[in-house]
Parts: C-alpha cells; structure tokens; sequence
C-alpha cells in the first residue's frame, strides 16, 4: 500500500532528509536514534498524556458549528485547538519536545519563533520544567508581535533578536541552529513546526497527531463514524495540518485540503502561497518546496498573517502536494480576514488569522449537504486583535 | 593530477584562505585572487554567497549578504572565473551551500567547475551519506575533490568513514561553533587536534574556524597538514581592501 507516512530514511516521497552540517549531526543523529524508542515508553507516554489532560485542557472540543453549516450547506466541525492552554496547538508539540528534552539530559531549550506563539508555547513548558530557555525571534518581528514578547519574558525566557538576512522567522531559525552548533552537548532545540532535518518533521506530527485521534473518536460519538469526508487546515510550516490529517493520511476515502496564505494575491510578489510559488530546494536541512530565486536564494514570504510566512512547508505537506493526495488552496488576506469575522458573527468565536484562512475554504470549495468537513481552528485571535482593528477600522 | 592533491603532497604547512565572491565589491573577485596569490596563499576557498548561510557567523553572514545586494549569483561568479586559469595555478575550491547548487544543476555546475579549472568543493550542508549515494559519481567524473567536515563532537567511525569517502583532504572544525575568528585555541582543542594526528588517516586535515593570526595558525597546523582563515580575512579586507592582502598574509605564515 502507498503510504503518505515517513519512510525509514526520514523522507515523505522525494522531500525530507537531513541535509544538515556536520556539526549538527551528532545531536540530530542522537535524536533520530532514539525519539521512536522514547515515545513508546510508558512512563513518557504517561506524563505527556497526563500533561495533555491537566496542563492544556484535552481533549480539545469537537464542535459542530450550526449555523456556519447552514449558511454553507455542510456539516462543519471545528477542532477547538483555540482552547488549548497558550491559545493554540503549538503547545502539543512543545509539551512532547520538553519531555524529550529531559529523557535525552539536556539542560537547555532554544527555539525560534515568527509571531512568536511557538515562543509563548516553549516557554511555557520551560517554565512548567524548571529548564533555561532562549528563543530566537527576528527583530522586525520583536517590533509587530510585543505582547507576545512580554509574555515570553513573564514566563522567564530569554528573548534574542536575529539580526540577520531579512530579520525574520527564516533567521530566527537560522539563529536557532547556530546556537545549537555553538552548543551542541546541552541543549535542546525545539523547533516549532513539521519543518527541519529528520527525524523533526516526523516527530512534531507525532505529538500534534493527538488532533486527528481525538477527532477520530469524537466524530464517532457525534456521526457515529471514524471519519469525516474531509479535513481542513491553514498551513505555514503545517504543524497542525500534519497533526490533523496524521490519522487520515493513508485513508483516501477521507479528503485532504491544505490552505496556503495567498498574501495580497498569487501573483502579487507580496504572497506566501509555498506550493504554488515554491520549487524544489533545501531550507533548514530539509528538501521540499521552498519559495527561492531562480539562483536558489531563499525570498521573503508575506502575509497579513504572521504564523504562515514562512518560505517553505513542511515536507508531508510537500508530498501531499506533488503526489496529489491533498488539494491545495490558497486564501488572500482579504478573503482569510472576512472569513474570520464570518466566524464571529456565526459561532461567537474570534480565531486567529491563521485559522481564518482554512475557515475561507467555502469561498473556494463547493461541498455536498452531507459532506462531514472538520476544520482545524487552530489557533485564537486575541493575539491578532491589532490586526483586525486596523483592518477592519474597528 | 588535481591541483590540490599535488599541493597537499608538498612538504609544508599550507595555508588557505576563504573569502566571499563579490565581496567587498562585486567585480572583486579575480583581484583578491591574483593578490592572494601574489601573497604567497597555498589554496583559496572561493565563497558563492547564500541568504541563509546556517554554518557562518555574523562576519561571513554580513558578507555574503553584501556580496548577494552587490548582484552576485552562480552564473555570474562562473563568468568572473571563467579565464582564471590564465593567471592563477594555485588549487581554487568553491564553498558554498546545497541549494543554490541544487538550482544551478548539480551535474551542470560540476561540469562548469571542471570546464574552468575549479579542483574542489565544500558544501556544508551536502552530509557525506547523500553525497556517497547520490552525487560521488557527478563529482569524481568531473575531476572534483569534495571536502567533509568533521567536528571534536565527531565519531570515531564516522570519521573513519568521512576517510574513506574523502578524495583529497578533511575539514576539522576547530571547536564545536559556527565559523568566526578566535585569538587562541585552549586545551580542549589541542587534545583534539592530537586525537585526530594519532588516528592516522588516510586523507590529510586542514583545520579551520577561529584561524585568525599566526599564533592560531601555528596551533592549528603542529599536527595538521595546513589551516584555513575565513572571517578574520572578511574582516581585513572590509577595512584595508585588496591593497592590505599582502601584509595580512605575510603575518600569517
């Protein structure tokens, strides 16, 4: 059977790998070598579900969003992951990272972060352990994203600036790996998203795949079957679309749909769309679709959402996109911001701009009456409130 | 014979040296060259500047920023190169990072480089296992020594392999950090560079990162084969320009 899963190498079809500098190897290699072995423990899996439960709220809500589906003739379910403690699912991931770090003995958290909700997420869980914690955000980013800054300084983390190339979620992760070049024995990186040399892309699915099991049981609760007839996500790096689709991946009867930010339009030079601008290339130690200069310098991504301009996806995502297994959307800032206040004024529920673009899917997809669709509201829009006031003059 | 096997068979320390093509100022290029080998330089390592260069610290990270605003890319760097040949016998490698190779065509850029008389690569993020399945044949058919890194966090049988695979020389890094110039190497590096001697391996080790003057040269080079210096040439070439060469090197060596 094809599989849609990571092969044993660390590569999803073509994309994925490890092409990394040698001085990262050690700690990569030591990672790959033992991340599987650690999961499957049961004192690991104990404390991370345990976590899950008590710590971030799970399981996550299921909600059947009435009279969105109405206004869209289907039967749409919204996967609260806005509800999760820290206001979204980055927290999954960097609660499994945490517990990871400490099984391996390391004594020291980085991260990088674009908006700076991963940064939020890592020091949270730095600050639950008791471990040191910088995180590396770019200095354009520290000027549009201060709350988020005072937060991650609240929570007792030490916040640098990277000052390099364009100053944003690309050099703050160029940073990040240079720090752990420069400390290579001690130190943990959690990275953010389904990016990065194998075994990361595998192993933050992993921990956001609680996203698709939930949904798996709660939908037979709700429809009395496993699964919907698609699932929906926004995706940036593709944390949480991996973590929704991990689940359905190999079930083709289940319909995957990936939303890209589209910017001020495909064409626009101002875009984010990664599957539709982007060519083969390698980012951050990993092949897949990367949006470049004909000479293979990396470009700038925009959106009016900070949690999608990265410049390249994941490489599952990657995969899905070329094999044909997902369908691909990509949603301009206008369309994703009227979506979001769709969902305001239909469900009550003020998502974050990321979110907003995977709920403008109505816009762009035609579904059946009986079509099951659950969506990935994966993140809350308290952190986008500037956004929405100067976009909608509130 | 390549150029760079003969010069590693000579019975010296060598000393190479890393800068950034189009750097300071695009049509720099072939002058450093010249005036590098005019200086008495062993081998350089030509650097194709990248937008996220993740091996370098700030020093070659600002310079190939420069060097990228300056206008340069692959086509143009093979076109600054193409006659170089007629002036510069010294081995020339190019250092750069996997993507912009990727973009150009691995083949087609091994072919330019053999067509112009390039004798060697080092691409950072290229791991010694993906090149040996997929990319030792493009090279050895074009002529074209590969050069691996390793590390003091290093195995001892992934050295012994990075061995077995390398045509020409091995890279150690001097210490566990991303490049830029140190002004001395501490004990941890000397047992290192010990270590590493005693293990006898096939391929000869250049040392490199945190190589800055003569006192680091000479540490690095007691039991290596030769030492090369990147940033703290960056640097000396961004206050002093082409006409400062001269006096750099002479205090290296």
């Amino acid at each position: 059977m094809d599989t849609y899963n990571v092969n044993e190498k660390g590569y999803y079809g073509e994309f994925g790998g490890a092409y990394i500098p040698e001085m990262l190897y050690p700690n990569v290699e030591e990672l790959r070598q033992q991340y599987l072995s650690i999961m499957n423990e049961d004192s690991f899996k104990e404390e991370f579900n345990q976590l899950l439960k008590d710590y971030v709220g799970r399981p996550s809500p299921l909600y059947f969003a009435k009279r969105l589906s109405e206004k869209h003739g289907a039967k749409i379910y919204l996967k609260r992951e806005d509800l999760n403690h820290t206001g979204a699912h980055k927290i999954n991931n960097t609660i499994g990272q945490i517990l990871m770090a400490k099984k391996l003995g390391k004594k020291r958290i980085i991260a990088e972060t674009g908006a700076g909700q991963h940064g939020v997420a890592t020091a949270t869980v730095c600050a639950l352990m008791g471990i040191d914690c910088v995180v590396y955000m770019g200095e354009i980013d520290i000027a549009r994203q201060s709350p988020n800054v005072a937060r991650m300084k609240m929570l007792g983390a030490e916040v640098r600036p990277a000052l390099s190339g364009s100053r944003t979620l690309k050099d703050a992760t160029n940073e990040a790996i240079r720090d752990w070049i420069n400390n290579p024995v001690d130190t943990h990186y959690i990275i953010g998203s389904a990016i990065g040399p194998h075994p990361y892309p595998d192993m933050v699915t992993r921990f956001q795949s609680i996203i698709s099991e939930e949904i798996k049981w709660q939908l037979q609760e709700k429809e009395g079957r496993q699964n919907p007839d698609y699932v929906v996500a926004c995706i940036g790096g593709g944390s949480n679309a991996a973590g929704t689709y991990y689940h359905f991946l190999d079930d083709e009867k289940v319909g995957i749909i990936a939303v890209e930010a589209a910017g001020k339009g495909i064409d626009s030079g101002e875009s984010a769309a990664t599957s539709v601008l982007g060519k083969e290339g390698i980012i951050h130690g990993c092949k897949t679709l990367l949006m470049q200069t004909p000479d293979g310098q990396i470009t700038e991504p925009y959106s009016i959402s900070a949690g999608l301009d990265y410049p390249g996806v994941g490489p599952m995502h990657a995969h899905l996109y070329n094999s044909g297994r997902g369908e691909f959307f990509s949603v301009t800032d206008n369309d994703a911001m009227k979506a979001g206040l769709e969902l305001c004024k239909t469900e009550g529920i003020i998502p974050a701009i990321e979110s907003s673009h995977a709920l403008a899917i109505f816009n762009h997809k035609k579904f059946n009456q009986n079509d099951v669709v659950v969506i990935s509201l994966s993140g809350r829009g308290d952190k986008d409130l500037n956004t929405y006031i100067d976009y909608f003059d509130l | 014979m390549n150029r760079i096997s003969k010069k590693l068979e000579e019975n010296k320390k060598l000393l190479s040296i890393y800068f950034t093509a189009g750097y300071p100022a695009i049509e720099d290029t072939v002058p450093v060259i010249e005036a590098l080998q005019d200086s008495g330089v062993d081998m350089l390592e030509i650097g194709l500047p990248f937008s996220d260069p993740l091996a370098d610290g700030p020093t070659i990270q600002a310079s190939s920023t420069q060097a990228l605003k300056n206008g340069m890319t692959t086509e143009k760097l093979f076109q600054q190169l193409k006659d170089i040949r007629k002036t510069v016998h010294i081995p020339l490698i190019i250092m750069g990072y996997f993507n912009p190779i990727l973009q150009y065509g691995v083949e087609a850029f091994c072919q330019k480089c053999s067509d112009i008389g390039i004798d060697g690569l080092i691409i950072p993020d290229l791991p010694v296992d993906v090149y040996h399945e997929q990319y030792q044949a493009i090279f050895e058919k074009h002529g074209l020594i590969n050069v691996f890194l390793i590390t003091p966090q290093t195995s001892e049988a992934r050295i012994r392999f990075i061995d077995s695979v390398s045509n020409g020389f091995i890279y150690m890094v001097s210490s566990a950090s991303v490049t830029g110039a140190k002004s001395n190497f501490g004990d941890a590096q000397s047992e290192y560079f010990e270590r590493i001697a005693n293990m006898n391996l096939k391929a000869p080790q250049i040392v490199g990162f945190g190589i800055s003057n003569a006192e680091t040269f000479k540490a690095a080079t007691t039991h290596a084969k030769g030492a090369i210096i990147g940033s703290a040439f960056i640097k000396m070439i961004q206050e002093k320009g082409i006409k400062g060469i001269d006096a750099f090197v002479k205090g290296i060596q």
